[in-house]
């Protein structure tokens, strides 16, 4: 399987993600800068974290218009994964890929720390390798993490699943306890807690590396029926 | 030859106005024979920056000397952007604290923020990938509004730096106390890693080779910061807010990824941060240091204000921005990588053959210097120093010996000193974990980072206990390097170098010169015997406002090398049922320690004794220990004691403890007598252990019941649940933040 990982100017969780896919998950990774890109080649689309084009404007809102967005959507369209964590959820959510936006967190301050997180749903591409209900710990490291949506939003979110990973003692104020959710098609998932900084027991924990596993699970079966 | 619309040599002499740029009438009349004629106005302003302390380091440099720089590892040492240490497999870190200590004062945010850009591009213009910040901060008491503003924005200031630009912050100290109330202190130090071959040096070789510029446009931004920042702090300091630069951690980005690219391209000849005095040190130093001279035209420098006159541009400190030297005739090469980054590379001179420092502007020379002028001829003084009155005093003081009633209420008390209290509200808002290295995060002993693709990891931490140095320098000194060596060696690492942020008042004042020279006598001492040398450093005087000086406060920034991952050792205890040993006998000495303060509110006496062979042996035997893989967890014996240690390697687990100790109570449990350890041990390793550590004494054992129980001479003294102790000592710094003065 291979994963592409955009990165724009002002990434910085890029090398982190490619580790994760090369180190941990053992799989073919490139990074992908944003103006040369070709993404068909791809099965799969990262979008890392860090501060692209250094959040001005909002966080995430210059890089979605740059034209890598056009290929990002053409990714989604064609039911490839598409995962954006952090600053890479900010860039989907502004990109009209998944609902709702991101507000500044509860307490007005970045913070960095492991927290606890709840799997709601295990039947995404992102999510399989986990147990229902199962409570994992991911870090997070964000400024404006805390996710908003409206009440008709929020109830299509619950109603259709999209939930996947909800805060057990909500750090940023998002709604609903939201940590990440997926798009109607389920296979794009935005989540601000970030996976690739938990693939090797030596930084403290492991858990992130079942959210790749479970991609390419995906990916070998979808393999396997189409051969 | 000086514009017409700036001032004439004439009545720069007249009028003094290089007073007002912090030159003394020597050092202009040093400057007049230098150059054989009276000074234009950008000239004089060239000297007055490269001729500040800041730059020149004219009142320390008898001083620095004396540290010791070499050692078998030690690839570069002083005198470039930063240190660099082997650490084998063809791979060295790179290490370098500054100050920001006058900017913070008066705008901490930017003041802050800034300081961590700065001493990031010290580190990547060696060539090195920027891999972890450190931060060492000292503010006055949080009970002031102004210092709870300053305390916050420093914070926020560091975390929206280092965080947009994706370097971890993973250690550093906070410590507090009113000395620094008008003047806080605000050292950044970051560490980098590199492949030997891609070390680079900051010269301008070469003659005919082009002079490059990229990065951020010059503004009227930190006119003059190197010599705000040797002056002391005055009322009037709310008017230098335009001394402080603004950063921009985005642009910083961009500048690492592409540099860190160009340093692989043969047409690089130097490369080189505009810190200090901006594009006026970078420009003098690359030529200097190459033996060459250097001609720049003005009118090519990127600028973001309309008719900067040369002085401004040549004095601006607008941060990000570099300056290269590039093979003549390759700059294309050279632009093309900055291009991708969406950054300009601009030529805007050239490597002549003549010493000269020739500026063009307009069509006309607006300053023509020897180079060596301005970065080698800088006066050096050696300042008188004397012994202060209160330092007689207090070494004729009988030992002072505290009292107090209840030992619960005094360690709880303890633990909510501002110094010893948890730090979580502070680095909680720093990214520690970006990169994806980060095996030890904020809050053990040190940090520790593995290097990808080996066995190796690296510890790191900032040290320094002001109050000893304050009361005996030359022993403050010793135990400043020491504490930062035993912060090393509990992480499982080896002490490889340190980097000394040395902040102190005004040298002109012999008792603060003497502070100066006895505490680097002690730090070089030190150094020697724990074979550390001094690979880079800042110094930062003039910390003084309303004519009080701070505390003597030499940082030691010190880096380590873990052989093997498996070595890391962490402060905190790992298991129910592992033996608990101290190492060192606890002294009646309470001079200068945390106890002392908080019942006296003030420190004075004799500072903790500290003897280096010991100092050295218990390290080494400590640290042969760990590597045999005896060791759960080890701490050192600081601020509050062992009774404030203990509870610390309690709070990670919430374990519980029974510890039985004998003989005199308050040395026992709060004496901040140096060279100690607290270390656990698993039973089964215990006659190993006390075989390869012989001074180690069994003192308790780690259980799980989450009560904090010891016992002097067989009485129970202490029974608290460790979670009672834990959250005052977690609540103490977010409940003086909110509390309204």
């Amino acid at each position: 399987m291979k994963f592409a990982v955009v990165v724009f100017p002002g990434s910085n969780c890029d090398r982190d993600m490619y580790h994760a896919i090369k180190d941990g998950l053992k799989e073919e990774v490139d990074l992908v800068w944003y103006q040369d890109a070709d993404l068909t080649e791809y099965d799969a689309v990262l979008l890392p974290g860090g501060f692209s084009y250094g959040d001005y404007l909002r966080s995430g809102a210059i890089a979605s218009t740059s034209n890598i967005v056009q290929q990002i959507k053409e990714a989604a369209a064609d039911k490839k994964p598409v995962l954006g964590v952090c600053n890479g959820f900010q860039v989907l959510l502004e990109s009209g890929l998944l609902p709702g936006a991101m507000l500044p967190n509860r307490d007005l301050k970045f913070m960095c720390h492991h927290e606890e997180l709840r799997v709601e749903n295990v039947e995404t591409m992102f999510s399989s390798e986990y147990q229902k209900g199962g409570l994992i710990q991911l870090p997070i490291a964000h400024g404006e993490g805390n996710y908003y949506c409206d009440e008709a939003v929020f109830q299509q979110l619950k109603d259709n699943e999209q939930i996947v990973f909800t805060y057990t003692n909500n750090p940023n104020g998002s709604t609903g306890d939201i940590a990440g959710i997926v798009n109607e098609s389920g296979n794009v998932l935005g989540m601000m807690p970030h996976p690739e900084r938990a693939v090797e027991s030596l930084l403290g924990n492991a858990d992130g590396l079942r959210l790749f596993q479970s991609i390419l699970m995906y990916w070998r079966n979808n393999h396997v029926i189409h051969a | 030859m000086s514009s017409m619309l700036e001032i004439s040599p004439q009545e720069i002499e007249q009028k003094r106005l290089y007073a007002e740029m912090g030159l003394s009438d020597q050092e202009y009349k040093q400057v007049v024979e230098l150059l054989g004629r009276r000074p234009n106005h950008t000239e004089i302003g060239l000297f007055s920056v490269m001729w500040s302390e800041h730059c020149s380091y004219k009142n320390s440099k008898p001083l620095l000397k004396k540290f010791p720089t070499e050692g078998p590892h030690v690839l570069q040492g002083p005198g470039e952007g930063a240190g660099v240490i082997d650490i084998g497999d063809n791979q060295a870190v790179v290490f370098k604290v500054e100050s920001h200590n006058h900017p913070s004062a008066v705008e901490p945010y930017q003041g802050a923020a800034t300081g961590v850009g700065g001493i990031i591009r010290d580190v990547f213009s060696m060539g090195a990938r920027p891999i972890a910040l450190l931060n060492s901060l000292r503010f006055g008491s949080l009970q002031h509004p102004r210092i709870k503003y300053l305390f916050e924005e420093v914070v926020r200031g560091i975390a929206g730096y280092g965080n947009c630009v994706g370097v971890p912050t993973v250690g550093g100290e906070v410590q507090f106390d009113d000395s620094y109330e008008g003047n806080p202190l605000v050292n950044a130090m970051c560490v980098g890693l590199i492949n030997h071959n891609d070390i680079q040096k900051g010269i301008a070789a070469g003659v005919g080779n082009t002079v490059m510029y990229v990065g951020a446009k010059t503004g009227r931004d930190g006119i003059h910061g190197a010599t705000f920042a040797s002056e002391e702090l005055s009322e009037e300091a709310e008017s230098k807010r335009p001394s402080v630069q603004v950063g921009d951690p985005f642009m910083e980005k961009l500048l690492i990824e592409a540099c860190l690219e160009v340093i692989h391209h043969d047409a690089l000849v130097g490369i080189q941060d505009m810190g200090a005095a901006g594009l006026t040190s970078s420009a003098s130093e690359m030529a200097s240091k190459a033996g060459t001279g250097m001609k720049m035209n003005l009118d090519h420098i990127p600028q973001r204000e309309k008719n900067m006159t040369p002085y401004e541009m040549m004095l601006s400190e607008s941060q990000e921005r570099m300056l290269l030297v590039i093979e003549k005739g390759r700059e294309q090469e050279i632009s093309e990588i900055f291009k991708k980054y969406d950054l300009e590379a601009v030529a805007v001179g050239e490597v002549i053959e003549e010493r000269r420092f020739r500026l063009l502007h307009l069509g006309e020379v607006v300053a023509d210097v020897p180079v060596d002028a301005l970065a080698e001829d800088a006066p050096v003084y050696h300042q008188p120093s004397s012994v202060p009155e209160y330092y007689k005093e207090f070494q004729a003081m009988e030992d002072y010996q505290p009292i107090f009633e209840n030992y619960e209420e005094t360690l709880l008390q303890l633990l909510q000193q501002p110094t010893i209290a948890s730090k979580e509200w502070v680095y909680d808002q720093y990214d520690s974990m970006v990169q994806t290295n980060t095996v030890v995060t904020p809050g053990s002993d040190a940090a520790v980072l593995r290097v990808r693709g080996t066995k190796k990891a690296l510890a790191m931490t900032t040290d320094c206990n002001s109050r000893f140095i304050y009361l005996d320098p030359e022993t403050g000194g010793k135990i400043a390097v020491a504490e930062a060596a035993r912060n090393i060696v509990c992480s499982g690492a080896r002490p490889l170098g340190l980097t000394d942020g040395l902040n102190f008042g005004s040298p002109e004042n012999p008792e603060i010169f003497w502070q100066m020279e006895k505490s680097v006598d002690g730090m070089s001492e030190a150094c020697k015997m724990l074979e550390a040398p001094v690979i880079s450093g800042n110094v930062s005087l003039y910390n003084e406002s309303f004519g009080k000086a701070i505390y003597p406060t030499p940082i030691v920034g010190m880096v380590g090398l873990v052989e093997d991952t498996s070595h890391i050792t962490r402060s905190d205890f790992q298991r129910a049922g592992d033996l608990i040993y101290v190492i060192g006998k606890a002294e009646p000495e309470f001079g200068g320690s945390e106890l002392q303060g908080m019942l006296e509110g003030r420190h004075f006496g004799k500072a903790p004794r500290i003897d280096l062979v010991v100092e050295k042996e218990r390290q080494s035997s400590l640290l042969a220990a760990i590597q045999a893989g005896l060791v759960q967890s080890a701490h050192d014996i600081s601020e509050g004691g062992l009774a404030v240690a203990l509870a610390e390697s309690l709070f990670g687990e919430e374990f519980g403890c029974d510890v039985s100790l004998t003989g005199n109570a308050a040395a026992e449990l709060f004496a901040e007598t140096q060279s100690r350890f607290l270390v656990s041990v698993r039973p089964e390793d215990h006659e190993k252990w006390e075989q390869l550590v012989t001074e180690a004494v069994f003192v308790g054992t780690v259980n799980n019941d989450g009560h904090y129980r010891l016992s002097m001479d067989g009485e129970t003294i202490l029974d608290t649940p460790t979670k009672y102790l834990k959250d005052a000592w977690k609540g103490a710094i977010p409940c003086l933040v909110k509390s309204k003065a």
